[in-house]
């Protein structure tokens, strides 16, 4: 494992930027090649906007870090060309197990429904998931397609215009400078592009660390996801096990507060502690060990002037529920075609807002969520652990209580109830896929519905006759239409008691509006109200 | 005021009451404070509706029943 981290993914290169006479100006520069700015660069050089990624390294992430994708970031992930290689490499799982003490507690399924590509759950090392999204990058520019990486390329100044951002970067031959019309900030939970912006980053820091291991051994654990609640192994604390591929496991072992994390990630010390878990006689060899605490905290604003953040450098959250990585995915699915929209001149700035509002809105519910997880997992006071014994206890028999443990709730996409982009709704269809959800996946008799949608504006048409295509303003509409009885999932999932719909569709594949008949007129305005020129 | 009943709503109070310090007869503080939260969720549980839940906790908060 460790040859994936020494060997440089995107070795520095010396780029003719650097002996321009004046800073060459770029449409778009992404700082930062963690998983969320790679993601936003093959977005935007498939649609054909030429960018630049710069990274201060020339590696993967150290460590596995994120390691459970969620089925929304395979879904993305497809729509970007890696998804094939993220789920043939990953382990799928979508059983979760909770134990209290030494008794199982309970089970629970996290997609108790057939009929889609992509499972719940992937679990994936970081480091995989990034190297094949430089695989892609490679993919892309080996076709000609505007997209460069520049590895060693460490943003150290930058000056914010009206219409573009300066930037200074520093490399092994001195620095230059360079210009770009739009920089994307992906330069994780330390941004310093945060910092020199003069940005805030409040909100709350939990007390307890925690020692994350990845531990290579041959068990037969199943592929789901097991938290303990006071086990026998750690007292008091909780844990979690994971299967992810290679033969890895990974731990992760609550280990309260004030601690010495010098003293705690001492290979001897991890030993002892997994063996109580594992048992004497299961072998494994530690892998990548850890100790970490963490915040709960989101910029104001994602978007300043020419400035967007994306991924943790706008937002962080508690590891509980898997949402890190998953949100930032979401984030620059969300960003990109706005981005490509107002480069192109179809859209107004304004459209960039709604990224500000929209991703703001899903930051918020993320760190709700997670830090309700962390409460339950770490109780900060005694009767808040009587509380949560409690529901631990009354679970095991009682099915109310079931929906009370909170172990992490995982990350869902969220639903942008009430969005600044959302057009008509007509309640006689089924409320999952209502204006602003992200449009589920469905068989429809050939092939999965959102390998089909693909990525720009689309009439989905259901049991009924559109147009093959319409025009507005520079945007184009592509229909995709389908038969009612195409598939029963399908038709139960977008059409419920109705005979027929008509779903506009985003290009990130979350509906925008919909009808149960078709109206030219209507669609349009809807479309308008999508790309920022409503009201 | 909003759903939560708070007119006398128990019949037979006085037994009510004696069942349930019995509960606790001969207990622990830690168990006694397991069984309260247990209660707690049970009772909740079967009011159910969230707004007078809302309600008792407020009430249940007061420094003052004034
Ligand atoms: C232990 C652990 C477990 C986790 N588990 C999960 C999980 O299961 N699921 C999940 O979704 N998330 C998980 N996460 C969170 C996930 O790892 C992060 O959310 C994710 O890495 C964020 O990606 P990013 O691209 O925003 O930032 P990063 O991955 O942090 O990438 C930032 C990049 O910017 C570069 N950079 C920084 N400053 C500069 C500069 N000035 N100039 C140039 N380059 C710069 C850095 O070198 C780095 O490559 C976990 C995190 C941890 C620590």
């Amino acid at each position: 494992m460790t040859a994936i981290f020494e060997t440089p993914l995107y070795p520095y290169a010396r780029s003719p930027d650097q002996d321009a006479l004046d800073p060459v100006r770029h449409p778009v520069v992404v700082v930062g090649a963690g998983p969320v700015g790679l993601a936003a660069a093959i977005d935007l050089a498939q649609q054909g906007v030429p960018v630049v990624v710069l990274d201060d390294n020339d590696k993967v992430s150290f460590g596995s870090r994120a390691i459970c994708f969620s089925k929304r970031t395979l879904d993305i992930l497809d729509r970007l060309g890696c998804g094939d290689a993220a789920a043939g490499k990953g382990v799928q799982w979508d059983t979760g197990k909770v134990f209290f003490g030494d008794r199982r507690v309970f089970e629970f399924n996290l997609l108790p429904e057939e009929g889609h590509k992509r499972p719940a759950f992937l679990n994936l090392q970081q480091y995989h998931l990034e190297t094949y999204l430089v695989d892609r990058v490679r993919a892309l520019a080996a076709e000609g397609r505007p997209i460069e990486i520049r590895g060693r390329n460490h943003v150290s100044a930058l000056g914010v215009y009206e219409d573009f951002v300066r930037l200074e970067v520093d490399t092994p031959e001195g620095p230059y400078n360079l210009d770009a019309q739009w920089l994307i900030a992906c330069d994780g939970a330390n941004s310093s592009i945060r910092r020199m912006t003069g940005q805030d980053f409040i909100g709350r820091a939990f007390e307890d660390s925690f020692l994350i291991a990845d531990v290579a051994m041959e068990a037969d654990f199943p592929s789901e996801r097991w938290f303990w609640f006071d086990p026998p192994f750690n007292r008091g604390r909780s844990a979690l096990l994971h299967k992810q591929p290679d033969g890895i496991f990974r731990i992760d072992l609550q280990l309260g507060r004030g601690i010495d994390p010098e003293e705690e990630v001492k290979p001897e010390r991890v030993t002892a502690r997994l063996r109580q878990m594992l048992g004497a006689r299961t072998r494994f060899a530690l892998d990548w060990v850890s100790i970490y605490t963490f915040q709960c905290r989101r910029m104001d604003r994602f978007v300043n002037g020419r400035v967007i953040f994306a991924g943790d450098a706008a937002h962080q959250v508690s590891p509980f529920g898997a949402r890190g990585a998953n949100s930032g995915f979401q984030d620059v699915d969300n960003l990109c075609w706005k981005l490509k929209l107002v480069l192109d001149g179809a859209a107004p700035p304004a459209l960039i807002e709604s990224y500000n509002w929209e991703r703001v809105f899903a930051a918020d519910e993320n760190i709700l969520n997670s830090t309700r997880s962390t409460e339950f997992i770490t109780p900060k006071s005694e009767t808040s652990r009587a509380f949560r014994d409690a529901v631990l206890h009354l679970a095991e028999r009682r099915k109310f209580a079931r929906r009370l443990v909170n172990s992490g709730r995982l990350s869902t996409p969220s639903v942008y109830e009430d969005g600044p982009l959302n057009g008509p709704d007509d309640d006689a269809l089924p409320l999952r896929n209502a204006p602003g959800a992200p449009a589920c996946d469905a068989p429809t008799g050939d092939g999965w519905l959102l390998d089909r949608l693909g990525g720009g504006f689309r009439l989905l048409a259901i049991g009924t006759e559109v147009p093959e295509r319409l025009e507005e303003d520079g945007i184009e509409v592509v229909t995709l239409a389908l038969r009612a009885d195409a598939d029963p999932r399908l038709a139960k999932r977008y059409l419920g008691g109705a005979a027929q719909a008509v779903y506009l569709i985003r290009p990130d594949q979350h509906v925008a509006a919909r009808w149960t008949g078709y109206d030219e007129d209507a669609v349009r305005a809807a479309l308008r109200v999508a790309t920022g020129q409503g009201g | 005021m909003g759903k939560l009943k708070t007119d006398a709503n128990i019949d037979d109070a006085d037994g009510f009451m004696a069942e349930l310090l019995a509960l606790h007869d001969g207990r622990s503080k830690a168990e006694s404070d397991a069984i309260n939260a247990r209660l707690i969720l049970i009772l909740a549980n079967h009011i159910g509706d969230r707004a007078v839940l809302s309600e008792a906790l407020r009430t249940a908060g007061m420094a003052r029943d004034d």
